[in-house]
This record gives structure tokens, C-alpha cells and sequence, in this order.
């Protein structure tokens, strides 16, 4: 195992005791408790993580969180693999494994690397330009980058770990505890307030974590464990670490994903807060110069960290090049941990004494009015061009001083990470003095804080997370005092030097690559093309250039590509405009999206009463919506059709049972029941006799069929109805809907029933014989017992509603009976049926009964589109009374000629078995575009009548019975078809009046 | 996600209610009096406002009952909920 080269001796957060193993890339190396992936990396030396998504350029760790574009790895392996992981956010744990998403055949040679080296093909808008035409070749086209481009690979497997979701409420949620959130946490959980606090790092701290900066009097970690264990005191006071917040959505519902460890990998909290204080810090950006993607470029911030936190010095010989104080703290890091700090390079001619003789009186040599304008070596970083600067960023550098190092810290700034502000709606600003951007109004019931909120001293951050806390807690109605506030060392500031694309020895468009986005490797120059090739609209620019377009979504390089788009425009940057942040954050597993909710616990099942019978059977099941409902019943050796043709000619021959309790099922009671049920369906309820059935149509107020059933009256204040499987709770709740905001003054009840009863249906010439052997108190007879009516009855010793209605055209008996009755029946029947041969059937054989008869299934024959007229339903449709949707019927639309109607077809050969869903059309040989004058809804072979039928909704198609018209079979294969009335058994219904 | 006030269960999650479109829609007294263009307009045509909206609501995860919200459509703000008819009032 290697050496950890780059570990300091002592000191950081990482628990020396406890070594780990890992592997990257196939090589072994270790690290300790407490490291991300990233830290230990930088400890082992490894440079080169990855290669850039187009260019293939090599690249290294950049930054040490969130804004990370290069280190995004790829996970473990088989079902556990996880894909686009940012190494600088993955803790790092015993037997981790990793490997760089992209370099073929290896990460140090690419050989998609000559992709760098034709760059200038690779310019802005390439994926438009290159991979347009011709078009034939997309298909390739898209292989070739999705290959080349990917951020990993997805487990081809189900996840094996588990995740959850935790709902929560608090006062004030806080999000980030660096200095400005701890305070504000603080303030608020003194008041009473309930809060939640949640931190991306392993630990509470932020930029403190690690630090020796007095405060209080007393070093930062001891300040923010006191901190911490106050707020671990309070009852109400939640601090979640390891969390990272990334949706804030509506009414202040956030969304936090936790890294939890063990079996348990992530948890959601979706957390309803009624004030969030927003203390996230703020991104450090780069500079843009050439050729600075080199590994071994980094942010200042993440030396100052990988130092402090994990103990590691990424590099031995170091130059810093800043605009701001900040990056002064990063060079004492390095001269603290041993590091030679070559320079400390400074874009600004003049700054405080009192920073500068800090730095020099480590032995660090300071070039104010100087600037970094280039990067040597090219898997690592080798040394650096310097080149006096003035101000001028038109000026050509003359890049006079050459110093040799392995790392280049950079610091060009900072941004405000306004990401949630943003998406609560939030508005955001371009601050003049600070250059960058700040939040500014507020959606929602948010507030920011800290260099967050652009406030970059100690004491300034502190102040404003006590203010926020604060107002916050005032806010929720806690009477919040100020806490006081720990002093801190305040110093000079000199303000920062707005630059961003650095001057080069070349003119801009043909210096060596300044790289904005290193995720999508985009440059200065190709925002500088954008821009000459007409676009100027920031939202533009950034589709075309893909700038802020990675996983990463622009974290670091966005801001700097608005700036340069700006100057470029010769415009302010606040004209430019400004971009909105979008959930995630950062990018979320799938996991933990789906929490719990995963296999069996994914979508609630539904079983009927009889279900265990079906199971014991052998039936194949279907899911219908959340049932399951049995299929067919294959016996040994039968495939879906033989079995289906089996059941359908043992039903017609003599019984076939099914178990129909799915229906929905709905009770009507009250003293205005005929009135709505008048109002509802179109057929004339009132005058049907008590213990009358009725086939129901329900239709939209857009005079389309929305459901249909069996509706029977039970009382003079009482009805039934069935619905649809699908449609039980959708139709349950539209009645309510009229009831309640339409006609309140009606004195109606609905109650459904569909769990309570069972249906079993049976069908077939010998089902009056089975009922009767069974025992029935009634007389079942033809004349006592007619067709369309419903009895009363006790049935082999139970109570039943026995219906005489039939899906199947033959004599047919639906009975209700209690659901926890319903097993018990059935198996009397199929034991009493033994004689007649009865058979069980599915869905499917239901499916082929009813379109041998024409009927229609709603949502299958019918799209919405389709009316009762259309269906040649116009008989059930009163004249005399008004109905929904009766008069959208005689709306121009649905009067005109040509409208699509239901037929039946037949293939002229006989045999062939159509495509549902299949195109109907004239003419096969007919001028392109071909038109499609229907479409085939139902399709079945029919092994009662001997060849195949089918259901159709054809143009004028009532009027065009005995023509012949064509169906796609797919793949260019064409059936002739005769178009026939939707009948095909027994048209004169005599069967199931029998 | 919205938070919503039910007037009879009180506050509770937008994934409890489904939504009913714009209040304020009332079905005409007699259809067959209507044009077809007076029809359409009760049927399809919809005001789609940027800012204050009467909408229905339904409790459906609830108790089921229907009721008003005034909700700002560009803040997803919402002003109030109102029970639809008197008798509902208690
Ligand atoms: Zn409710």
C-alpha cells in the first residue's frame, strides 16, 4: 500500500487510531476516519481523479465540497454501485472502492484526448454544430456521447441498501453551522423556538472546523463544541450533521438528505419549517487563466481545509494567486504545514501592511500588481508564468517570471451560495462593492446570513447569524434575546479587485484554454464566440456554451462566465442578468427519493376476498390499477391462449365463474337520490321499478363517456352502482364533487361499498341449474327472475344480492355477498359445479366474452374522445330531461360528419389476429402521408366463432359495414379488413335473456 | 409543496388535497337555452391570472370535502380558504 505522502504529522480532525484501506483506480491505499475521499487522495498524492467530459483533459481535485466539477467518481461495484459521487462529499469508509468515470484505455493516457488537442473544433455550441447532420446518424451520434460523456454507470441491479424518510416540524430550521448558523441557532434555540439545524460536514463548524483562529477567547473548536452541546440541551433542538439541504419548495417544505452509515445509507427529512434562516457560506470562485484545470490548481479555501480538517498538505512547493485578503490565511496554512510557499501572487497594486508583513514574515515573497497568467506541465501542475499586471485587462502579459511548484492555490473571490434563496423564490442582486451576487427580497418566510448573505469577516458573520436567529425566533412569536456576541480579531480589509478572465500573452481567443466550467470544459474564449456569433441573452449563452449545465450546476465557474459575458458585452454585470437555482442543490440519489417505498412497499396492492383461492389455483395475475386480478388459469401445458380459449368455450358451453369483486361499488341514499342520479346519468332512472337494473353511462360535462356500470334501483330512495374497476374512486369522488359544490341544496348520501362486498360472477347456459342445486330462496326462473333485475336472496345459506346482468351474452348471475363470506361461496360453487365442469377464468377470457358482444370497455374502446353516439349508444340517451354533459352533445363537434365510430373488423384472410392500438387506413398504396381514418381498440382470437375478431373506432364508420379498409400489422405488413357491426355473438341477445 | 388550511381539519400537506380548478364556475340553469358559444364558455374557458386566484380544493385525503382557497398564483401565496355554501357553515 502506498505511502501517505502529503499527511501532516499531527493535527486535523481525522482519527489517526482508526486507519482505512481503500482502492482507487485498482490501487490500494489508506486513509483514516474522519477523511472524505477526496483527503485521502490528496494524502496518497494522487493527482490525475479524472478526465474532463469533452476535451478529455486530465484533472484533479479542485475544491473540498460541493462545488467540486472534477472529482466525480464512481462507487463500488455490482448492485451497490453508485455513480456521479463527488469524492470531496464521500466520507471514506474501510473497503471503499472508486474509479474514475472517464479516460479509455487508462486515466494517464486517454485517447480521447486528442480531442484537447483539436480543441478548436470543440468550441461553443459544438454538440450543435457537429452532431446535426446528417440526420441518420443521430442514433450513432447519441451513443458516441453518451460513452464518451457519461458520469458513470447505473447498478444494473436493485439497491441493496435501505433508505428512509423522516417528516418534521420545527420553528426555525437553520441551514449550515459554520459561524453565522451556530449563532443563529443559538439565538433561537435560547428563545424556546423548536429548531432544526443541519450541516453538510461531518461535523458542526464550518470554515472553523480545524481553524486556530481565537474566538471568544478561546480556540474555534473549543467555542463551537461549546456551542453544540448547548443546543444538544434543549428538548426542541435538533442538530442534524452530515445532512446536506438540498429542495426548499413551497411554504417552507425543505428537503434534507442525511448520510447515515450502517445499513441505513440515507434519510430524507422532509421538514416544514415556518422560518428557515439560510447560512450555507459561500463558494470560493477561481481565476481564469491558462491552462488552469491542471491538477494540482485548487481553490485556496480547500488547501486551508484539506490542511486543517484532514491533516493533509496537497502540495510541497505552492504559489497562491489571490484578489482578496482571503487567500493570505491559505499561504500561512501552507508555511505552517511545511509547505514552501513560492509567491504569493496579488492582482492588486496595494494592500494593508498589516496582511502583507503577516505572510512575509513567514519567509512568503509578496508580488502585489502581479498575476498568474499560466499553468506548465499537464498531468500535474509544474510551475507558473507571473507577469506584472496594472489593471488592464486588454493588456498583453509579458509573463516575465517563471516559478516552479506543484500546487497553485487560487482564490478569485467569493459567491454567496444563494442557491436556496433562490429556489424559495427569492430575488438575487449583483452587489457593486462586493462583486457578487447576494440575496436579496424574500419569498418566502427565509432569511440569509453570514458570507452567505456576503458578509466575509468572522465578526460580521457571527453578527448576522445572531440577527437572523433572532428575527427568526421574533418572528414564530418567541420572545428572543440577543445573545452575546464572542469576540473575535478584527482586521483591515482591503476590498477585493473585481477580475476574472486574466490577461494572457496571446489575445483571448487564442491563448491556451481559461477554463469557466471545468465540468463542461468551457472556456473564455467560447463564451467570447457565443457572443460573436449573436447571442447575448445570458440564458442563451449558457445553452449554447453548456456553461453551468454539469451536475455540478455551475458552482464554480458560473458567476466568473457571467463576468466574462459581461465584459465581453461591455455591459455591467448586473445588466447581464442573473440565473435561477433549480432542486437539488446537489445531486440526490434515486435512494433516497424513493425511501422505504421501494418492492413491495412501492405502491399498495389490492387483493380481493378470494384472492389465496386464485393463488392456489395457479392463476396468472394481472395488475389492474392497485389489484391484482387473476389473469387466466393455465392448466398444465397451456400458454396464455390456449388457456383462454379453453375458458371461453367452457363458459359458452356450460359455466364460467369469475371473481368480480374489483368493480367499484357505490351506495345512493336519500330523500333526493332520483333527483342526482336524473342529473347524473342520461338514461331515465326515475321511472325504473324497484329491483331494476340498468346498464349506466356516466358522462363528462364535455358529453364524452367517462365510466359505465350496472346501476340498480334498491329502494324509492336507493340505488347501487357499479363502476368501472379503474374508475370506483375517481367516479365516487366526482358525485361527491357535484353534491358539494354544484347542487348542496340535494340531500343525497354515497357510500362505497367495494371493499365490503364481493362479486362473484357466473356465466354460462348452466348457471340457473348450479344455483338452483345450491339452494336459493328465491325462484330463479326466467319469468319470476327477468333479465336486467335484481333479487334478495339467501344462496346455499347466505345472504346475497343476486343480479341477473351479463358481461359475457350468455345467462349470467353477479352476486354480492359479504366479503368475508365471498372464499367460502365461491368454493361451495366451485365444489357444486363440479358436475357442469366449471371453470374459472381471468381478465382475459372476460375480455374476449364481452368482445364477442360488442361491449365496450371504457378506456380501452373508448380515449375521452369518444361519445355515447359514437359508440351507437344514442338509445340510452332521454330526450325529455337535461343530463351532464347532454348538451356538449349537440355541440358542432360532436354533430359533425366523419366522426370516429365503433365497428367490428375481420381480416379477409381469417386468421390473422389484428394489433390493438394498430393504424386503420384506406389505401396501402396511397401518397405519404398516408391518412389514418380510425384505430383498432380490441383485438382477440375468437375460438368460439372460429377466427379472430375485432373492435374499431373507424371515420363514418357505422355507414361503411362491408367495405374493406386496411390495418398495420407493423413493419411495413398490411391485413385487409371488412368492416362489420360490433356484434359478432349472438346478436339478438338471446342467450342472456334466457 | 403547499401547506393548506382545511376549514374542517386544519392545517395538513398539499399531497392531501387534490385540486378542482377555478372557483366560482356555476353550471347553467338551463344548457339547452345556451349557444354553443355560451356553452364553450362555461365548459372550456378558464381565467388563468397571474396573482390572486379563487380555486377548489378537495380534502381527499381527508375529510373529503370540497372548499375555496384564494391562492396568489405567481407567489403560491395563500391569502385564505372559504367553505363554499352556508349550510356547510359550524
Ligand atoms: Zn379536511
Amino acid at each position: 500500500m502506498a505511502r501517505q505522502t502529503n499527511r501532516l504529522g499531527s493535527g486535523g480532525r481525522i482519527d489517526r487510531s482508526r486507519p482505512l484501506r481503500f482502492r482507487f483506480n485498482g490501487r490500494d491505499y489508506g486513509g483514516y476516519e474522519g477523511d472524505t475521499l477526496a483527503s485521502a487522495l490528496l494524502a496518497n498524492g494522487v493527482r490525475l481523479v479524472n478526465r474532463s467530459f469533452k476535451l478529455h483533459r486530465p484533472r484533479g481535485i479542485i475544491g473540498c465540497g460541493a462545488e467540486e466539477p472534477n472529482a466525480i467518481l464512481q462507487l463500488g461495484s455490482g448492485a451497490g454501485t453508485l455513480p456521479n459521487q463527488r469524492a470531496t462529499q464521500v466520507s471514506l469508509y474501510d473497503g471503499l472502492e472508486a474509479r474514475s468515470t472517464r479516460g479509455w484505455p487508462s486515466l494517464r493516457f486517454d485517447a480521447s484526448s486528442v480531442n484537447d488537442l483539436f480543441g478548436r473544433v470543440f468550441s461553443a455550441g459544438f454538440y450543435y454544430k457537429t452532431f446535426m447532420f446528417p440526420q441518420r446518424w443521430w442514433d450513432y451520434y447519441e451513443a458516441f456521447i453518451r460513452r464518451s460523456a457519461g458520469l458513470g454507470v447505473a447498478p444494473d441491479r436493485p439497491d441493496p441498501d435501505r433508505y428512509e424518510h423522516r417528516n418534521a416540524h420545527c420553528d426555525v430550521l437553520v441551514v449550515g453551522a459554520g459561524p453565522a448558523g451556530l449563532m443563529a441557532a443559538l439565538a433561537a434555540a435560547r428563545s424556546g423556538a423548536r429548531v432544526i439545524l443541519a450541516d453538510q460536514q461531518r461535523e458542526p463548524g464550518g470554515s472553523l472546523v480545524g481553524s486556530d483562529l481565537p474566538i471568544g477567547g478561546r480556540p474555534a473548536d473549543e467555542w463551537i463544541a461549546a456551542v453544540v452541546d448547548e443546543l444538544r440541551e434543549f428538548d426542541d433542538v435538533r442538530v442534524l450533521t452530515h445532512s446536506i439541504v438540498f429542495g426548499y419548495h413551497d411554504h417552507n417544505f425543505v428537503t434534507i438528505a442525511q448520510e447515515c452509515g450502517g445499513d441505513m445509507r440515507e434519510r430524507l427529512w422532509r421538514v416544514r419549517a415556518r422560518q428557515v434562516v439560510l447560512a450555507q457560506g459561500a463558494f470560493e470562485r477561481p481565476l481564469a487563466f491558462c491552462n488552469n484545470d491542471r491538477p494540482g490548481v485548487m481553490l485556496a479555501s480547500a488547501v486551508s481545509a484539506y490542511i486543517k480538517r484532514y491533516a493533509v498538505c496537497p502540495g510541497r512547493r505552492a504559489v497562491v494567486f489571490t484578489n482578496n485578503d482571503s487567500a493570505y490565511q491559505c499561504a500561512l496554512d501552507l508555511a505552517h504545514a511545511g509547505a514552501t510557499v513560492g509567491a504569493l501572487v496579488d492582482s492588486r497594486g496595494s494592500v494593508s501592511s498589516e496582511l502583507t508583513d503577516r505572510v512575509e514574515a513567514v519567509g512568503i515573497p509578496v508580488l502585489h500588481g502581479h498575476i498568474v497568467t499560466d499553468v506548465r506541465g499537464r498531468l500535474s501542475v509544474g510551475g507558473v508564468r507571473v507577469a506584472r499586471w496594472n489593471g488592464d485587462t486588454d493588456a498583453r502579459a509579458d509573463n516575465s517570471i517563471d516559478i516552479r511548484c506543484d500546487l497553485l492555490a487560487v482564490s478569485g473571490g467569493w459567491n454567496p451560495a444563494v442557491h436556496l434563496h433562490s429556489q424559495a423564490g427569492g430575488a438575487i442582486a449583483w452587489d457593486e462593492r462586493r462583486h457578487c451576487f447576494v440575496p436579496a427580497e424574500s419569498r418566502q418566510a427565509n432569511r440569509s446570513a453570514g458570507s452567505g448573505n456576503g458578509r466575509w469577516s468572522l465578526a460580521d458573520c457571527l453578527r448576522d447569524g445572531r440577527d437572523a436567529g433572532v428575527a427568526a425566533a421574533r418572528s414564530c412569536g418567541f420572545d428572543a434575546a440577543e445573545p452575546e456576541l464572542p469576540v473575535v480579531e478584527e482586521r483591515d480589509e482591503t476590498p477585493l479587485q473585481p477580475l476574472w478572465r486574466v490577461p494572457a500573452a496571446r489575445d483571448p481567443d487564442s491563448c491556451p484554454k481559461q477554463f469557466l466550467d471545468f465540468q463542461n470544459d468551457t472556456c473564455v474564449a467560447d463564451v467570447r464566440l457565443a457572443v460573436r456569433e449573436g447571442y447575448r441573452n445570458v440564458e442563451h449563452v449558457k445553452r449554447y456554451t453548456a456553461l453551468g449545465f454539469g451536475t455540478d450546476q455551475g458552482k464554480l465557474g458560473n458567476i466568473t462566465g457571467m463576468a466574462v459575458l459581461a465584459e465581453t458585452l461591455g455591459a455591467p454585470v448586473a445588466s447581464v442578468g442573473t440565473t435561477t437555482f433549480r432542486p437539488p442543490f446537489t445531486p440526490v440519489s434515486f435512494g433516497v427519493c424513493a425511501g422505504e417505498g421501494v418492492g413491495e412497499l412501492y405502491d399498495p396492492v389490492r387483493k380481493t376476498a378470494i384472492h389465496e383461492w386464485h393463488v392456489s389455483a395457479g392463476a396468472a395475475f394481472e395488475n389492474v390499477g392497485q389489484w391484482h386480478r387473476p389473469w387466466y388459469f393455465p392448466r398444465a401445458g397451456e400458454d396464455l391462449n390456449s388457456a383462454v380459449a379453453r375458458e371461453c368455450l367452457a363458459t359458452r358451453r356450460s359455466i364460467g365463474i369469475l371473481d368480480a369483486s374489483t368493480l367499484g361499488k357505490i351506495d345512493v341514499q336519500g330523500r333526493d337520490a332520483v333527483a342526482f342520479l336524473e342529473r347524473i346519468y342520461p338514461h331515465k332512472v326515475g321511472r325504473m321499478a324497484v329491483g331494476r337494473c340498468a346498464y349506466g353511462l356516466m358522462l363528462g360535462e364535455d358529453g364524452m363517456v367517462m365510466d359505465d356500470g350496472v346501476m340498480t334501483r334498491l329502494g324509492d330512495r336507493r340505488y347501487y352502482l357499479t363502476t368501472t374497476t379503474g374508475g370506483a374512486a375517481r367516479v365516487l369522488a366526482w358525485l361527491e364533487s357535484w353534491l358539494q359544490t354544484e347542487w348542496p341544496d340535494l340531500e343525497v348520501y354515497l357510500t362505497s361499498l367495494t371493499d365490503q362486498l364481493s362479486t362473484i360472477s357466473v356465466a354460462g347456459p348452466n348457471s340457473r341449474r348450479l344455483l338452483e342445486k345450491l339452494g336459493c330462496s328465491i325462484d330463479l326462473s326466467r319469468e319470476q327472475f327477468p333479465f336486467m333485475s335484481m333479487r334478495q336472496a339467501d344462496l346455499a345459506g347466505l345472504p346475497v344480492q343476486l343480479f341477473r346482468v351479463s358481461f359475457s351474452g350468455e345467462l349470467a348471475f353477479e352476486i354480492n355477498v359479504d366479503s368475508a363470506h365471498a372464499l367460502a361461496l365461491w368454493q361451495t360453487l366451485m365444489d357444486a359445479g363440479r358436475e357442469f365442469e366449471i371453470t374459472p377464468y381471468g381478465t382475459e377470457t372476460m375480455h374476449v366474452l364481452r368482445a364477442e358482444k360488442g361491449f365496450v370497455i371504457v378506456g380501452q374502446d373508448t380515449d375521452g374522445s369518444v361519445t355515447p353516439i359514437d359508440l351507437g349508444l344514442e338509445r340510452m340517451l332521454a330526450k325529455d330531461k337535461d343530463f351532464l354533459g347532454k348538451r356538449s352533445l349537440a355541440r358542432p363537434d360532436c354533430v359533425r360528419e366523419g366522426r370516429k365510430q365503433l365497428v367490428g373488423l375481420l381480416s379477409a384472410d381469417g386468421r390473422t389476429v389484428l394489433r390493438e392500438g394498430a393504424q386503420l387506413i384506406e389505401e396501402p398504396g396511397a401518397a405519404h402521408p398516408v391518412p389514418m381514418i380510425g384505430h383498432v381498440t380490441s383485438s382477440y382470437m375468437s375460438d368460439c366463432l372460429g377466427h379472430p375478431i375485432a373492435l374499431a373506432l373507424v371515420a363514418g364508420g357505422r355507414s361503411r359495414h362491408g367495405e374493406t379498409i386496411h390495418a398495420s400489422l407493423g413493419a411495413g405488413s398490411i391485413a385487409t379488413v371488412t368492416i362489420v357491426p360490433p356484434v359478432f355473438y349472438d346478436p339478438q341477445n338471446e342467450r342472456q335473456h334466457d | 409543496m403547499l401547506l393548506i388550511d382545511c376549514p374542517w381539519c386544519g392545517e395538513r400537506a398539499e399531497t392531501e388535497f387534490s385540486y378542482g380548478g377555478e372557483a366560482g364556475i356555476t353550471r347553467p340553469k338551463d344548457p339547452a337555452a345556451l349557444s354553443d358559444a355560451e356553452w364553450a364558455d362555461y365548459l372550456f374557458m378558464r381565467n388563468n391570472p397571474k396573482g390572486a386566484h379563487r380555486e377548489l380544493w378537495n380534502h381527499s385525503q381527508g375529510c373529503r370535502r370540497w372548499f375555496g382557497i384564494e391562492r396568489d398564483t405567481l407567489t403560491y401565496r395563500i391569502a385564505g380558504t372559504f367553505r363554499l355554501h352556508g349550510k356547510d357553515e359550524g
